[in-house]
Parts: structure tokens; C-alpha cells; sequence
């Protein structure tokens, strides 16, 4: 008797824990339908369209374009090109930068994060007028360096690739840093101390100790930069002067001026392929729970 | 010079060896920080050329910004590209949060293998290239009408808002005990009930930053308006982008001052609230 009711009791529980977690899934369902019809469905139907040549049937004409035109090659490098210098000059920038904070007081250290959000939380637009501002020939820079006499006639320092990665590096630089602080805050001070005690000089405790701990979070930034530079649009486009043309300048471009979703697609999907690789590549290499979540 | 020799860590670095990287880091962060401020005093100029520092002051791109709706021109309607981007901002906070959090709240309870699966799928529109969302969005818009409508901007606003409004909310519940509701269960409080009076209070703070990131998310949104809207409803930052693609407009100096404005406003308090940590 009593054991039958123990039966029947669990259950009944166990019923009930399955509405439970019934009840939790149907509450992200708003959510989750969101991204099906306006992530999933839209991004598929451009992954078809990429297919469809210009006679409306299936080619891989679209594709084929990218290989052999001369012009989507050069902006498959210039993408790459701005993407790669802007990683790089961004790591040897915001490393000291977030190892200096790193080794303040929290205090401190708040103080300087101030520094790095306010960029973070201006907008875009603004911060790239105002390179706009600075760069242009008859800009503040130029005028410094001509009082200065460093320079005799103004130089082009906007419209090309030079304002484009000044402009992108300033934008890009707390996406390093805050994932690079965070981890740099969280490595064990006791570690250098104690290779300091074994006989090593600050610099050595430094390349083998401290530089190899910060590595998760360096990848995690400059993952993050290098991912977010390639889909970039808006800086090039004003600070490139129509000089630097990058793949989602071309995959607008495509769509606004020519009308043809096809090759606009096919660049989206490629560009999608890459940054999906990457950040598989990421998730490997640095847990993504590490980012404030767990 | 003897302060150079002051230890700065406890590894018995000195300052001097330091130095470099302290002036490094200082040039850093006021990189970081001034260039923005330019714009400031270019927007009181007088002169339609953008020099600097200005010859003489004026107000009169803040008025060419604020009386731009008596222009009979659509292209430079400031005021009333301003008016739908803060419409549509202040609907994106209606949208985004309330499904953002009860996202987060049902990622929080479920198992956590439910969660490893699901919490990929809800930062997507993250990892997604935006120009991608942006012209997928404008071919689904084309079918059902919704191009240059406050909508259809509402709706592709929410969707960037969405993943920032689910990690805000996420973490702020993964530092909440969910056994104070079940308390409240036990002592006979629906399920709705127990979430609104014990959850919800404590972790306002959190939501209430949510709601101002996804306003200014919306707010400085430029690359699903530029496909998105249109006609009668441009965007503020949509408009400066046409607008600077053509020509340097100081207005858009003054139009820059306010929005610098707006934006370190709502940091500050993000930061306030956040110093003011929901009580756990």
C-alpha cells in the first residue's frame, strides 16, 4: 500500500518537474521565434539566393564570379588586409594598456575603465565624424604638424586606408581590452611572486609566467576584433573616402545600386562562413562562459 | 630622482622601469577619450568650413539641428528624423526587455544542458555579420510591407538589443537565489506573483540597465536603418550617414555634441546602478 503511493507520488513529481521545465522552455520562445524568422529564415533564404544564377535557375555562377573577377579578389584582400592590421595594431596597443590597468588598485583601475567605456558607449558615427574632423587637409593634426614643422604642405591622411584603420583601431580597442583586462585582474599575483623568490627578473617572470596566463583573453579579444572588423561598414566607408572598399560595403552596394541579391548574397554567405569558422575556432580555443556568464 | 626607484609591484620593479609604460598608457587613454570631444567646440563654430579651433562662435548649427522641421526638404529633417529614432528606441526598450528577461529567466531554471544548446542560438544576432541580419531583414520587410515603417524598425532594433538585454538579465539571475521564490510558492503565491514581488525587486537595478543599453543600442543603430528605413521614417544616425557620405555638414557637429551628451549621460547611470548592486 505504502509503496504504491511512494509510486504514485514520484510520479506525480516527476510530472510535474516535466511542466516545470515545460513551463521554462515556452518562456524563451519569444525569443527563440524571433531568431527563427528573423535570423534563421532570412539568412537561409540569401544561403538559396547565393545559388541562383541570373537566368533564375541553379548555378554557381555567383561563386564563381568571386574566384575569377578581379574585383572581388581585391576586396576579399582589402578586407582581410584592414582586419589583420587593425587586430594587430589594436594587441600591441591594448596589451600595455590592459596590463597597466591590470596591475593598479581596483580603484584606480575603475577610474582608467572609465576611459575605455566612454569610447565604447559614444557613438560610432560620432567617433568617425570626428576622425573625419581631425584627419581631414586642412584638420587639427595637419595644422599641429605644419606649426610644428614636421611636415611643409598638408598630408592626406583621410580618404584612404591610413583614416580607415585610425578610425577602426580607436573604435575596436575596448573590444581587446575588456575581455583582456578581465583576465588579467583574474591571474594569481602569488604566481610572479613566486617566480620573483625563485631568481627570476621581472622580465622573465613577466614572459613566463604573467604573458602565457593572459593568453585566453588575448585570443578572446582579438577573436572578437578581428570577427567584428571583417563585417565592418560604416568607417571605411566615410574614412575610406570610397578608397577602401570592404565586403559588406560591396554586399550594400550589391543590393542598393544593383539590384542583383544573388552576388550580394554569395559574398554575405562567404563572409558569414569565414566569421562562423572563426569563432568555432574561438569557442575551442577559450570557453565562452568566461565571458561574465557562469 | 629617487622616487624612480620606488617599487611599484612586489616583485621588486621600479618605477623608472615602469615609466615607459605609464606615459604609454596615458597617451592611450586620452586617445581614446579626446578625439570624440572635438567635435564639441567645432559644433559652436560660426564658419561653414571645419576648422579648428573655431575663429568665431555661433549657435547656429544647433539652430540649422532644431529648426530643420520649417525646411521643406526630407532629406534634412533633422527634428523629425530624431523624433523616430527615439519612438522607435523607446519601443525597442517595450520589445526587447520583457523578452530578453523572460528568455534569461527561463534559461536560469532549465538544465543546464537545455541552456549550452540555447544560449548560442540567442547570442546570434551577435555573431551574425549585422549587414547580413540588415539585408535579410530588408528582403523579409519587402513581403510583408513593413520597409520604412516604425515597425519594422522596432523590430529589427530588438532583435541587436536582445542578446545585450539576455546577458545583463542572465547574470544578474545566476547571482539570485531562486529558492526565495519557491518560498513563495510553498506559501501559496502563483508563479507570476512569486516572480513579480520577491524576483523582480531585486533584480530591478539590472533590468532597469538593460532597458537604457537597448535605448541607446537602438538609438546609435546605423546599418539595419540604412536597409530598413526610409521615406518618412530615416533615423537620426541614418540621416548623418547619408549626410556625411555627401559633404561635411557642421550641423552635424551640434547633432554630434547632443547625442555625446545623451550617451555619457545614460553611462553614468548604468555605472550608478551598477555601484548600487541589486541586493542579493
Amino acid at each position: 500500500m505504502s509503496a504504491t503511493s511512494d509510486h504514485l507520488n514520484q510520479d506525480g513529481l516527476k510530472k510535474l518537474a516535466a511542466r516545470e521545465n515545460l513551463t521554462f522552455l515556452g518562456l524563451t520562445l519569444p525569443y527563440l521565434l524571433m531568431v527563427a524568422f528573423l535570423i534563421v529564415i532570412p539568412v537561409g533564404w540569401l544561403f538559396y539566393l547565393s545559388f541562383i544564377g541570373r537566368d533564375g535557375t541553379f548555378s554557381f555562377e555567383n561563386y564563381e564570379r568571386m574566384i575569377t573577377s578581379r574585383s572581388y579578389m581585391r576586396i576579399f584582400i582589402t578586407t582581410f588586409k584592414i582586419s589583420i592590421l587593425t587586430t594587430i595594431i589594436c594587441t600591441l596597443i591594448g596589451y600595455p594598456l590592459a596590463y597597466f590597468m591590470s596591475q593598479l588598485s581596483r580603484k584606480w583601475a575603475n577610474i582608467c575603465m572609465v576611459g575605455v567605456l566612454i569610447p565604447f558607449w559614444t557613438s560610432l558615427l560620432v567617433r568617425t565624424y570626428a576622425w573625419l574632423v581631425l584627419l581631414q587637409k586642412k584638420g587639427l593634426l595637419n595644422n599641429i604638424a605644419l606649426d610644428l614643422g614636421l611636415i611643409s604642405e598638408p598630408i592626406k591622411i583621410v580618404h584612404n586606408t591610413t583614416g580607415t584603420l585610425i578610425g577602426m583601431v580607436h573604435i575596436m580597442l575596448p573590444f581587446l581590452i575588456l575581455p583582456l583586462y578581465a583576465n588579467m585582474r583574474a591571474i594569481d599575483k602569488d604566481c610572479l611572486k613566486a617566480a620573483s623568490s625563485l631568481g627570476a627578473t621581472p622580465t622573465r617572470a613577466f614572459w613566463t609566467v604573467f604573458f602565457p596566463l593572459s593568453l585566453p583573453g588575448l585570443f578572446a579579444g582579438l577573436l572578437i576584433v578581428f570577427v567584428l572588423c571583417l563585417g565592418f561598414y560604416v568607417t571605411p566607408a566615410i574614412l575610406g573616402g570610397g578608397r577602401v572598399i570592404m565586403a559588406a560595403m560591396k554586399i550594400s552596394s550589391n543590393i542598393e545600386l544593383y539590384f542583383s541579391w544573388g552576388a550580394a548574397s554569395a559574398l554575405g554567405v562567404v563572409l558569414l562562413v569565414v566569421t562562423a569558422i572563426i569563432l568555432y575556432i574561438a569557442s575551442k580555443l577559450v570557453s565562452l562562459d568566461q565571458f561574465g556568464n557562469k | 630622482m629617487s622616487f624612480l626607484n620606488k617599487n611599484v609591484s612586489e616583485t621588486q620593479i621600479r618605477l623608472k622601469n615602469r615609466l615607459w609604460l605609464y606615459i604609454f598608457s596615458f597617451i592611450t587613454l586620452f586617445l581614446l577619450i579626446v578625439p570624440s570631444l572635438v567635435v564639441i567646440p567645432m559644433s559652436f563654430s560660426a564658419s561653414q568650413y571645419l576648422e579648428f579651433p573655431p575663429q568665431e562662435w555661433s549657435l547656429r548649427w544647433y539652430e540649422n539641428y532644431f529648426f530643420s522641421w520649417k525646411v521643406e526638404n526630407g532629406f534634412n529633417d533633422w527634428m523629425a528624423a530624431t523624433w523616430t529614432s527615439i519612438k522607435v528606441a523607446v519601443l525597442t526598450i517595450f520589445v526587447a526587455v520583457p523578452i530578453g528577461t523572460m528568455a534569461a529567466y527561463g534559461l536560469v531554471n532549465s538544465s543546464s544542458r537545455t541552456s549550452k544548446i540555447l544560449f548560442p542560438i540567442f547570442i546570434s544576432p551577435m555573431m551574425v555579420p549585422i549587414i547580413l541580419v540588415a539585408i535579410g531583414l530588408f528582403y523579409f520587410f519587402v513581403q510583408f510591407k513593413l520597409v520604412g515603417s516604425v515597425l519594422g524598425l522596432v523590430i529589427g532594433h530588438s532583435l541587436v538589443a536582445l542578446p545585450l538585454v539576455l546577458i545583463i538579465v542572465f547574470s544578474a539571475l545566476k547571482n539570485y537565489d531562486m529558492n526565495q521564490e519557491k518560498v513563495a510558492r510553498s506559501l501559496g503565491a502563483g508563479r507570476f506573483r512569486a516572480f513579480r514581488e520577491i524576483t523582480l525587486p531585486q533584480i530591478k537595478f539590472s533590468i532597469i540597465s538593460a532597458s537604457l543599453i537597448a535605448f541607446l543600442t537602438s538609438f546609435d543603430e546605423i546599418i539595419i536603418s540604412l536597409f530598413v528605413a526610409g521615406g518618412d521614417n530615416s533615423t537620426i544616425t541614418r540621416s548623418m550617414f547619408l549626410a556625411l557620405r555627401d559633404q561635411i555638414d557642421p550641423t552635424i557637429a551640434a547633432i554630434s555634441t547632443i547625442l555625446i551628451i545623451i550617451s555619457s549621460g545614460l553611462l553614468i547611470i548604468v555605472q550608478l546602478l551598477g555601484n548600487n548592486k541589486d541586493q542579493h
